[in-house]
């Protein structure tokens, strides 16, 4: 019997690893799937192929997948995320100027203290007339939205004291290199490549800011065909033994010149390794410094697609103004998210099946354990940097407080 | 109707502006790739923007028709639900356009069908031209070794062809490769003996 077709989209980042190693691992194949990758440098065209039928699924940051799904500036287009790709990952990176201008040293600071000099810059900026300028990866993604929570919890209101632009994962660098923008918020192996290049400094990585945020998740196209669910399952199963792949310590280095094909990220080895090993080079020839979960990519069942997870994201876009701040939206968004599809394609396997499909977000000060179908779940420490929790029973609650709460 | 075209490739940019001005359709802005997108289009006002789909300004061209819309400036991306198979088509040709919201459909179909048949034909021109240039570059490196074997072993020409071919033949490759492979090894070699 041949095998499915299955095409997948994805972006250039080192998080597009799980589809990858599914495919030339031959975990897809195991599941009697023939998966085709298709590369693009921007999430429009990304999203544009799966919509229109070019690809069958793809590799997506998590709020636009939301945003698509729900209609929030186009017509609505009915698709599913039954997989996450994984946590964190990402970085601020800031120009070599400004980087000085704060006084970064070789370290990763605390968020709340280089907030603090980073307000007083932005204020110093603005009064000039040159305000900070920001590039994010797209509108709707979670690097715009970890961006802003930090702004905002340290008292720098987007949009107002600092400016928040859009540039592509592949550009990043560039843009921060010619001055187009003063720091920029971007998956690996593009922050590293910014500070290889000398135009750039590592200045936070994501998960400073909220330590297991969702990160790049698998959409697929929902068109009614019945077919699909199985071929979603067996995708979903590939995915999971290439996660329980990629984690494995001894892999790291055969994973990394995979990736680094030119087919695939096109990058340097060794700039990829580093992201994938948590260890992060902050200054241009400095040593690499080791974050734990940097990236977070399986243990804790990481792939499993808690609702809470989507209606946290959603907060952030009703916040913003990118979506409407309703519980209906946050309803929307829970349903996008499909805890069930993971639990049906993974049962029965070594799969760690989560008992509850939403939970508080950011709730963990030490690790815990947590009701689970099969296998035994124990969600490491999980906060956000300010130590807010999200409980997605009351979030319009959430949304309010934020949208109300006087800046510092 | 005022159009805005924004393509990385300027030719095939003059070529939709061309065939849409054939259509009537004179209200066109090129904008240029080089500098400022958003100040460009903010200028231009188009009521249509037509882009190819992997141009690597999109994600920020979006956030910035988003933000426009903000500023009362709808736009919307016009491929929908409702015409499947023109969005398809659009989307295999590479063409992505964005419209502003409310404009009649009937008045943007037309414009849409016409950039897919001009990216279709860029495509085919392309493949075409990338065809005779190897074409041509195979004559050259032929005529070459041919030349090269004539001098060499005294042979006449079909001599060296048929010398060409059947090595082809026996080394399971193209008879443009054998050639290229003659000439590199003249080059580096033919001051030997």
């Amino acid at each position: 019997m041949s095998n499915t077709l299955m095409r997948i989209g994805f972006l250039p980042l080192v998080d597009a690893a799980l589809p990858i190693l599914a495919r030339e691992l031959g975990f897809a194949e195991d599941e009697g799937l023939d998966l085709q990758l298709v590369r693009d440098i921007t999430w429009a065209a990304v999203r544009d192929r799966l919509m229109y039928g070019q690809t069958d699924a793809a590799h997506m940051v998590a709020p636009l997948a939301i945003a698509t799904a729900l209609g929030c500036d186009r017509p609505a287009m009915p698709l599913a995320v039954p997989f996450v790709l994984g946590l964190n990952g990402n970085a601020l990176t800031v120009s070599t100027a400004l980087a000085e201008a704060l006084m970064l040293d070789n370290t990763l600071g605390d968020p709340f203290e280089i907030g603090a000099r980073l307000k007083l810059e932005a204020e110093r900026r603005v009064a000039i007339g040159k305000p900070l300028r920001f590039g994010v990866v797209h509108r709707y993604s979670s690097h715009n939205y970890m961006l802003r929570y930090w702004l905002a919890g340290v008292g720098i209101q987007p949009d107002v004291d600092v400016e928040i632009t859009v540039t592509s994962p592949p550009f990043a660098a560039d843009a921060l290199a010619c001055g187009d923008v003063d720091g920029i918020c971007v998956g690996e192996p593009w922050n590293s490549i910014a500070v290889d290049r000398g135009v750039g400094r590592i200045m936070l990585a994501t998960a400073q800011i909220w330590r297991r945020g969702v990160e790049k998740v698998l959409a697929v196209r929902l068109d009614g065909r019945q077919a699909d669910t199985d071929a979603t399952e067996r995708l979903v199963r590939a995915l999971h033994r290439a996660a329980a792949h990629f984690v494995e310590p001894g892999n790291t280095e055969a994973n990394a010149a995979i990736l680094s094909r030119s087919e695939y990220l096109d990058a340097p080895r060794e700039t990829i390794l580093r992201a994938t090993t948590d260890r992060i080079r902050l200054t241009q020839g400095a040593d690499a410094i080791h974050y734990l979960d940097f990236m977070f990519q399986h243990r804790e069942a990481a792939n499993f697609p808690w609702r809470s997870q989507a209606m946290w994201l959603y907060s952030q876009m009703a916040r913003w103004g990118h979506a409407e701040a309703s519980e209906v939206g946050f309803a929307g968004a829970a349903q996008v998210f499909r805890p069930d599809i993971y639990r049906s394609a993974l049962a029965g396997t070594d799969a760690i099946l989560p008992g509850a499909s939403a939970k508080v977000e950011g709730a963990n000060s030490v690790p815990r354990g947590a009701s689970s179908q099969t296998g035994r779940l124990i969600l490491g420490e999980d906060q956000f940097f300010d130590r807010v929790q999200f409980d997605p029973d009351r979030a319009m609650d959430y949304l309010e407080h934020q949208r109300t709460k006087p800046m510092i | 109707m005022r159009i805005a075209i924004i393509d990385t490739s300027t030719t095939r940019a003059a070529i939709i502006s061309d065939g849409l001005r054939e259509a009537g359709l004179t209200d066109l802005v090129i904008i240029d790739h080089a500098a400022g997108l958003a100040a460009q289009i903010e200028r231009a006002a188009p009521e249509v923007v037509l882009i190819n789909l992997e141009n690597p300004s999109r994600d920020m061209l979006e956030d910035f028709f988003a933000m426009s819309r903000a500023l009362a400036r709808p736009i919307a991306m016009f491929v929908d639900q409702s015409d499947a198979e023109s969005t398809s088509a659009a989307v295999d040709a590479g063409v992505s356009a964005y419209v502003v919201d409310g404009l009649a459909k009937q008045r943007i179909k037309p414009v849409l069908d016409l950039a897919i048949r001009r990216f279709q034909a860029f495509s085919r021109l392309q493949a075409e031209l990338a065809e005779a240039r190897t074409a041509l570059a195979d004559r050259q490196a032929i005529d070459r070794a041919k030349a090269i074997l004539m001098k060499r072993k005294g042979l006449d020409e079909p001599a060296a062809y048929a010398l060409l071919r059947n090595h082809a033949m026996r080394s399971n490759r193209r008879i443009a490769e054998v050639a290229e492979a003659i000439v590199t090894s003249e080059a580096l070699m033919g001051d030997m003996p």
